[in-house]
């Protein structure tokens, strides 16, 4: 019975609570009916719109986690996939195309004296294994590299995505790794070659000659480098520091605290003065090749022949001459 | 054919991590890879907002645009999957992506990143569905078992919603209209060019 009272007695304060509480939102409906948990919250427009990115704390190790939305990553993508293969078909079938008219126009550019019977060092044996070294290496990172922007459409139609994900794979360790002897061919290169390429006053006769490249017979004076291989030489020097600076980046993504922002801007410097540079590359070896009767020899068995090497470097061979009836050698016998 | 989406209620979000959890647990996802993370915008000041995020599952994905081996793919969910054979572990698609959800087992130096992980929403790849080469290469395939993203399926607080993008964005207009507030549907701008308007 006690226990039957007991309940009876709950029951009531029970009820009496619940009219209470029920009292309670008719007292607060004068108020605000709702807080709005949003008036002081973060928006993604607004973000967007002051910082370009949304970043905020995270709770793992990997700090680049914490950016959590960077639309710039389309930008890049528009950058990857369209500016940057245009300005590399131009510069890679731009510059093809140039060199071939050329070459039809002005046919190959021979030693007008013809061959003479002697020769004269032009590079010796250090040189020649600096140019060597940076050229081979500059031809597999240019390949390697045309291969991870062009690959896909040029490459991969024909040997299907197996054997290409093997050459992609094998060719990105030979862009990493070559890298190396690249740089290292840079510092020498511009140790060895860097007093003969300060302009003077020779260059701008030759340039203003067009180098004689146009018109048959035409020689302006040049002393060991013409105006047009200083071009080269110092667009390889800078360029080539500009692609190693922002490749040992891309080597080494994000480190000392660099952004994502960052490594794509990385990227875009490096993939669009290799492409430049290549296209420079082109027209040099087409010239030092198929362009020019005697000009490889230079960077061949490094002696050219005294007749092309009046014609092109007056003055250097005069230089030449000069040095060596100062030490007044003897001349070999041929 | 249903477009999957994810969407996170920052509102809802309470950063328990559960979502992080679930995928490293379902996928035995190695140490060292979040394929989702939790990130919390203005940590400690009024108006702070945590929100779940992994790969979003682009339209038009960037990564797949960039890829310079072509191993990306889109199922007919409009999932996007990749296949690990294929992948040179370039780090391309880390510098497209807005939602910084590629994944590398390395830190990357001399390009040893090794093949790329990230979110397949719970899909597998492109091995026999729920064989044993597909569990070791990308973890479970629950889509072919007909159920959702775990991470979306345990969230404590029905925050992360997962599956086809009209029912999802359904779900979120309606609890907005209800409450009466929103933070928006984080990254939906960014990954399909759309947002939900209520």
């Amino acid at each position: 019975m006690s226990l039957m009272a007991w309940l009876r007695r709950g029951l009531v304060a029970v009820l009496a609570l619940v009219a209470v509480v029920a009292l309670v939102p008719a007292a607060d409906a004068q108020q605000p009916t709702s807080v709005n948990p949003r008036a002081s919250s973060v928006q993604e427009d607004q973000l967007l719109r002051q910082l370009q990115q949304v970043d905020g704390r995270i709770t793992i190790p990997d700090t680049r986690a914490g950016v959590l939305i960077q639309p710039s990553g389309r930008e890049w993508q528009v950058f990857h996939q369209g500016t940057m293969r245009t300005v590399g078909a131009i510069a890679v079938l731009g510059v093809l195309a140039l060199l071939v008219v050329f070459y039809v126009t002005r046919g190959r550019i021979m030693i007008d004296a013809g061959p003479s019977k002697s020769k004269i060092l032009r590079f010796n044996t250090f040189e020649r294994f600096v140019h060597w070294l940076t050229a081979g290496a500059f031809i597999a990172l240019a390949l390697t590299g045309l291969n991870i922007t062009f690959g896909k459409s040029v490459l991969l139609p024909l040997i299907g995505p197996e054997a290409f994900t093997a050459v992609s794979q094998m060719g990105k360790y030979v862009h990493n790794y070559v890298s190396f002897p690249f740089m290292l061919g840079l510092v020498f290169m511009f140790l060895v070659w860097a007093v003969h390429n300060l302009p003077n006053a020779t260059d701008v006769a030759w340039i203003k000659a067009g180098g004689g490249l146009l018109k048959k017979g035409v020689h302006p004076p040049a002393k060991k480098f013409n105006a047009g291989q200083k071009l080269i030489f110092w667009s390889v020097i800078l360029g080539g520091t500009a692609l190693s600076i922002t490749g040992v980046i891309l080597l080494f993504p994000f480190a000392s605290g660099l952004s994502i922002a960052d490594m794509q801007l990385a990227q875009i410097i490096h993939g669009l003065i290799s492409l430049v540079l290549i296209g420079i590359m082109l027209a040099h070896i087409y010239i030092g090749s198929v362009g020019m009767e005697g000009a490889l020899d230079a960077m061949a068995s490094g002696e050219v022949d005294l007749n092309w090497a009046k014609e092109h470097h007056s003055l250097w061979v005069k230089e030449e001459a000069g040095k060596s009836a100062a030490v007044s050698r003897p001349a070999p016998a041929e | 054919m249903a477009r999957m989406k994810f969407l996170c209620d920052a509102d809802r979000c309470i950063e328990c991590n559960a979502c992080v959890t679930a995928c490293k647990n379902e996928h035995e996802v190695p140490w060292g890879i979040n394929r989702r993370r939790v990130v919390t915008i203005n940590d400690g000041k009024p108006g702070e907002r945590s929100i779940s995020m992994a790969c979003m599952h682009c339209t038009d994905a960037p990564c797949a645009a960039v890829c310079p081996v072509d191993c990306f793919y889109t199922t007919a969910d409009a999932v996007v999957l990749h296949s690990k054979d294929l992948c040179i572990g370039c780090g391309y698609c880390f510098y497209a992506c807005p939602f910084g959800a590629p994944q590398y087992p390395r830190v990357g130096n001399f390009g040893s990143r090794g093949k790329m992980d990230k979110c397949t929403y719970c899909a597998g790849g492109p091995e026999a569905d729920g064989s044993q080469a597909e569990y070791v290469k990308y973890g479970a395939n629950r889509l072919a078992e007909g159920k959702l993203p775990l991470c979306a399926e345990m969230c404590s607080t029905k925050s992360l919603l997962a599956g086809d993008g009209d029912i999802i964005a359904q779900i979120y207009r309606e609890r907005v209209t209800k409450r009466g507030y929103g933070s928006g549907a984080w990254g939906w701008r960014t990954a399909y060019k759309e947002t939900i308007t209520v």
